[in-house]
């Protein structure tokens, strides 16, 4: 009798669970892996982002987690899509797109824009950050974290040389005389004082394609298949590069670190540097001297890379997932919370329409270097993408150095690291 | 050493001259930890400039503890380092037991095998450890980067030989006293090479408190990173190097090794002289 | 204890070890062959057999020759050096010379800090106008140098802090060895008139053979396995320049994702540590005394 009673309360008690399961149920949860070390006041950002998010939109789940560095956190996507516990969403390399595609992990947006509101927020992106998000006639990321190379130049150094401080190189021929004006040499012949900067260490790649577009040409097709190492522009880009060092003497030879420029800028060696924008707030903090930031002069025209993270959906979610994501990624990027983001981090912002809001404009008015990266977006290009990317790209980047350190002319380098590239993708022109 | 066994120490101009050479080695040898030192204690703008009388701040420590979640990554590896060493001494012990008093059939091609791990260490086997670890679900997990090293042929090697030297009789009288295998291990053999364990321990904690590329490889999160990987992620950012926040970093996650080195350095060279590992 | 039950214990004893070599070494060892013979699943592609093509592709691979090459040289500028510092450490050390509690504490210190941490530091050193060495060659009059940015410099400078690091720990071992050496050997030699060089050639150095024995072995394996400050100082470059094959390996299993090229990386790498092991075991093992 007892045990009757026993099992009608169980039952009861069953019966009272199965709605608190449905509950459960429908809650989405989306995880949503971010590149960064854990720590530090972005973690605090997106953790905002997301508790803000979630309250809005009862019912979804958003799990920020933290996977490192950008070459951690795309390591960590492609081990778990291979595993089948990948996230719903991921902020990648926006260069990551070819080997998303490649891996299979990953839907195009296409699917989820269905209204026009939604049509008209996916066209108010600058168009220099879409042209790493489309391939084949599809989108696939959405920009979010996003930077350009731009100059950074010291004033005081400026006024020395007997230069306008307030007046940056804005050709390439001003660049190299400015250049040879701020070089300085003791009375051994030895330099005190480098004209001009540019990082060759790690990704000189990227740098360099700001002077190949620049040139004229950017470095590789839209669809990823064909790469322009050898073509006469980008050659003759490269030669530009290493005439500062080798011939006009205004730049140091051979491999330029990226990891010490900014301290080299601070510590007065050079008068001029290229580099991120995203060091922007790092060059404001230490910089004991009044700088500028500039739009990278221009060669034929002006030209930048853009650079940085796109979010990404996964494959393996189901559809309430990608809808929750999909939702998310709008809420995160409307022009109000681009503009923020922007501030509070130094990244470029995504749209003109953040640039548009009343708290960029106040920003911008306050510190008018914020607003370069945005005046020469109108002339930034794709980052170079391909098939195989990281191969490609090493190709590239090895070349490059080739040329920089003397032991190969840049013709021959770009004729070596073009061959290179035409074997790794002659598979993907099928 | 006896008085007179100092005849073939230097002498004279000879004496100067090698003082001389000792001491510029010596400098050279301290001056990354010196310059750590003075970096981490100084503000950024001396960390390049050394210059007498520059104010000293712990901002970089401050900095630097904020930075990144540094008392986790020390506490991951204090574990890995005790769950490493523990499981070592376990194994090893068994193993250079069986090897040292045991004769059986294969003992040779088994003793081979082991020792094949002296020349093929883990380090080397990433791609195909990697690949076991994601088969058996423990990647990214402390035990992931220990398992590899557990059964440590270098640390058989070592046992073996020192086992070897105990004498035989000690090992009948305990058998005489009805001593099993393993109580015979454990009452006259373990405390006859306690020199060989101080030694192997000291070289196992070095070794896996520095160890970086598989941690690298096999580890994603914070949870589980050792303070060398922790130390890699946090120094390459994109906004390039800042040697001060660096050098505090690196003394805060290497001090206690650093001061238990100064506190030992006497006895770990004794350990290692009784050891035999010369 | 009859025969059976020794065996059994004996067996026992052994188990776990066995075990977790099998797994972490000689399965790895033996699958990593395995896998070298396919190629490497992408996406929708599953992995399939290609027979040798990997090793082809390998052949023909100018930054896989450059990493070799670059290895044995990278062995060959670090063992004998690390090896000639630490004897003379340990001699000193084992000498009265003036302060040699701090020398042992400075010559050792470079074994406790981890590499990770003390090659950015040596980045420092090494950057060109106001790094360290630079304040020093500049002081003396030299003109600047570009040493991890040049083709021709960056492989020494990484050698330099492999000596570094390394001189120290096999110090150690040395030390070990001099002072466990019989007092007698010395006042006998002193009695006949030796010099202090006459004696450390002819009697302290051939006593050291075993020790140079083990530590020989030890710099040979490390110069193979310890590429961590490649990971900070250069990343392989310029052009390759410091590409070692451990690096290289790391480089296409862990960035570009091509496992199966990986592997026969790795197989390269096993051979060579394998040509090493033999050679130690029929050519110095015969020629040296091991206790």
């Amino acid at each position: 009798m007892l045990s009757r009673r026993l099992r009608q309360l169980a039952a009861a008690a069953a019966a009272a669970a199965v709605p608190v399961l449905a509950a459960a149920q429908a809650t989405v949860e989306v995880p949503f892996f971010y590149p960064i070390a854990v720590g530090g006041p972005i973690t605090k950002i997106i953790d905002g982002f997301a508790a803000d998010f979630e309250k809005e939109n009862p019912g979804v789940k958003l799990k920020p987690i933290y996977t490192g560095s950008y070459q951690d956190s795309i390591a960590k996507a492609l081990t778990s899509v291979k595993s089948g516990d990948p996230p719903v969403t991921s902020i990648l390399l926006s260069t990551d797109m070819y080997t998303l595609i490649d891996e299979d992990a990953i839907v195009p947006f296409d699917d989820l824009v269905k209204t026009p509101e939604d049509k008209a927020w996916l066209a108010g992106f600058y168009p220099g950050f879409m042209e790493n998000s489309r391939t084949g006639g599809k989108t696939w990321g959405i920009p979010f974290q996003r930077s350009t190379v731009v100059l950074y130049w010291n004033k005081e150094m400026f006024k020395e040389a007997g230069l306008d401080p307030n007046r940056p190189p804005a050709t390439w021929q001003e660049q190299l005389d400015y250049a040879q004006k701020l070089t300085r040499r003791d009375a051994s012949g030895k330099v005190t004082q480098w004209g001009l900067q540019i990082p060759s260490s790690g990704f000189p790649y990227w740098l360099f394609q700001g002077l190949a577009i620049q040139n004229g040409v950017n470095l590789m097709n839209a669809a990823g298949t064909e790469t322009y190492y050898d073509r006469p522009e980008v050659i003759g880009a490269l030669q530009y590069w290493v005439d500062l060092a080798r011939k006009h003497r205004v730049h140091p030879e051979g491999i330029v670190e990226w990891g010490t420029t900014p301290k080299d800028f601070f510590e007065r060696k050079m008068a001029m540097m290229w580099t991120t924008t995203g060091n922007l707030t790092n060059v404001k903090n230490n910089a004991k001297f009044d700088f500028g930031v500039a739009m990278l002069p221009a060669g034929k025209q002006r030209g930048s890379p853009t650079g940085g993270g796109n979010f990404y959906i996964f494959k393996k979610s189901t559809p309430a997932q990608r809808e929750a994501a999909f939702k998310f990624i709008k809420w995160v990027t409307q022009p109000a919370r681009a503009a923020q983001w922007s501030i509070d981090t130094g990244y470029v912002a995504v749209s003109q329409a953040a640039y548009d809001t009343p708290a960029m404009k106040k920003y911008v008015s306050e510190f008018p270097a914020a607003a370069v990266a945005r005046d020469q977006l109108p002339y930034a290009k794709a980052e170079l993408s391909t098939h195989d990317n990281q191969r490609v790209t090493k190709a590239l980047n090895d070349g490059l150095q080739a040329a920089l350190t003397g032991t190969k002319t840049p013709e021959a380098a770009m004729r070596d690291a073009q061959r290179e590239a035409e074997r790794l993708l002659r598979a993907h022109r099928r | 050493m006896s008085a007179s066994a100092t005849v073939h120490e230097p002498r004279g101009a000879g004496r100067a001259l090698e003082s001389v050479a000792a001491w510029t080695l010596g400098v050279l040898w301290i001056l990354p930890l010196a310059y750590a030192v003075w970096t981490a204690f100084h503000p950024a703008e001396f960390s390049t400039r050394f210059v007498p009388g520059a104010p000293l701040t712990l901002d970089n420590f401050v900095k630097a503890w904020n930075a990144a979640p540094f008392a986790r990554y020390f506490v991951n590896t204090v574990v890995l380092v005790t769950t490493i060493l523990a499981a070592q001494l376990v194994l090893v012990t068994l193993a250079a037991y069986a090897f040292a008093r045991y004769r059986f059939p294969g003992d040779d091609v088994a003793f081979a095998l082991v020792l094949v791990q002296l020349m093929i260490m883990p380090d080397v086997l990433i791609v195909e450890n990697y690949r076991t670890m994601t088969v058996l679900g423990i990647k990214d997990t402390i035990l992931s980067i220990g398992l590899p090293y557990m059964a440590s042929a270098f640390g058989i090697f070592l046992l073996r030989q020192t086992f070897k030297t105990v004498p035989r009789e000690l090992d009948e009288a305990a058998r005489v006293e009805g001593c099993s295998s393993l109580q015979t291990l454990w009452k006259v053999y373990v405390p006859l090479a306690k020199p060989t364990y101080v030694a192997y321990a000291l070289v196992s904690v070095s070794y896996h408190w520095n160890n970086f590329l598989w941690p690298l490889i096999i580890t994603e999160s914070v949870e589980s990173r050792p303070v060398t990987v922790g130390l890699q992620v946090f120094a390459s950012t994109d906004q390039g190097i800042d040697w001060s926040i660096i050098t505090a970093a690196t003394l805060l996650t290497t001090g206690p090794l650093l001061v238990a080195f100064l506190l030992f350095q006497r006895q770990f060279v004794q350990s290692f002289m009784r050891a035999g590992i010369k | 204890m009859n025969r059976a039950t020794q065996w059994i214990h004996a067996w026992l004893l052994l188990l776990p070890a066995a075990a977790l070599l099998a797994l972490f070494t000689h399965y790895p060892a033996v699958a990593n062959l395995w896998h070298s013979f396919f190629s490497t699943p992408k996406g929708a592609r599953p992995a399939v057999f290609v027979g040798l093509d990997n090793y082809r592709n390998l052949v023909d691979d100018p930054i896989f020759w450059q990493a070799f090459a670059n290895n044995l040289w990278y062995a060959l500028g670090t063992i004998p050096t690390s090896i000639a510092i630490a004897i003379a450490m340990a001699v000193w050390v084992n000498d009265r010379l003036p302060g040699r509690g701090f020398l042992r504490l400075a010559y050792f210190t470079p074994t406790v800090l981890p590499m990770i941490a003390v090659a950015n530091i040596w980045l420092f050193f090494f950057t060109p106008e106001y790094g360290l060495l630079e304040q020093v060659t500049g002081a003396l009059g030299f003109a600047s140098h570009n040493w991890l940015g040049s083709k021709e410099t960056a492989l020494p400078a990484l050698m330099v802090v492999t000596i570094w690091k390394e001189a120290g720990f096999f110090m150690i071992f040395y030390l070990a060895a001099l002072q466990s050496m019989s007092p007698h050997l010395a006042e006998a030699a002193a009695i006949e008139g030796a010099s202090r060089w006459y004696f450390f050639r002819r009697v302290t150095l051939p006593l050291l053979m075993p020790t140079t024995l083990f530590v020989l072995v030890n710099a040979v394996i490390n110069a193979f396995r310890l590429v961590d400050h490649v990971f900070v100082m250069t990343r392989g470059g310029p052009d390759s320049a410091t590409t070692l094959l451990l690096y290289y390996v790391y480089e296409i299993g862990f960035r570009f994702w091509d496992s199966a090229y990986a592997a026969a990386l790795t197989m390269v790498l096993l051979a060579l540590l394998a040509v090493v092991a033999l050679a130690q075991f029929f050519f110095l093992d015969r020629k040296v005394h091991y206790q």
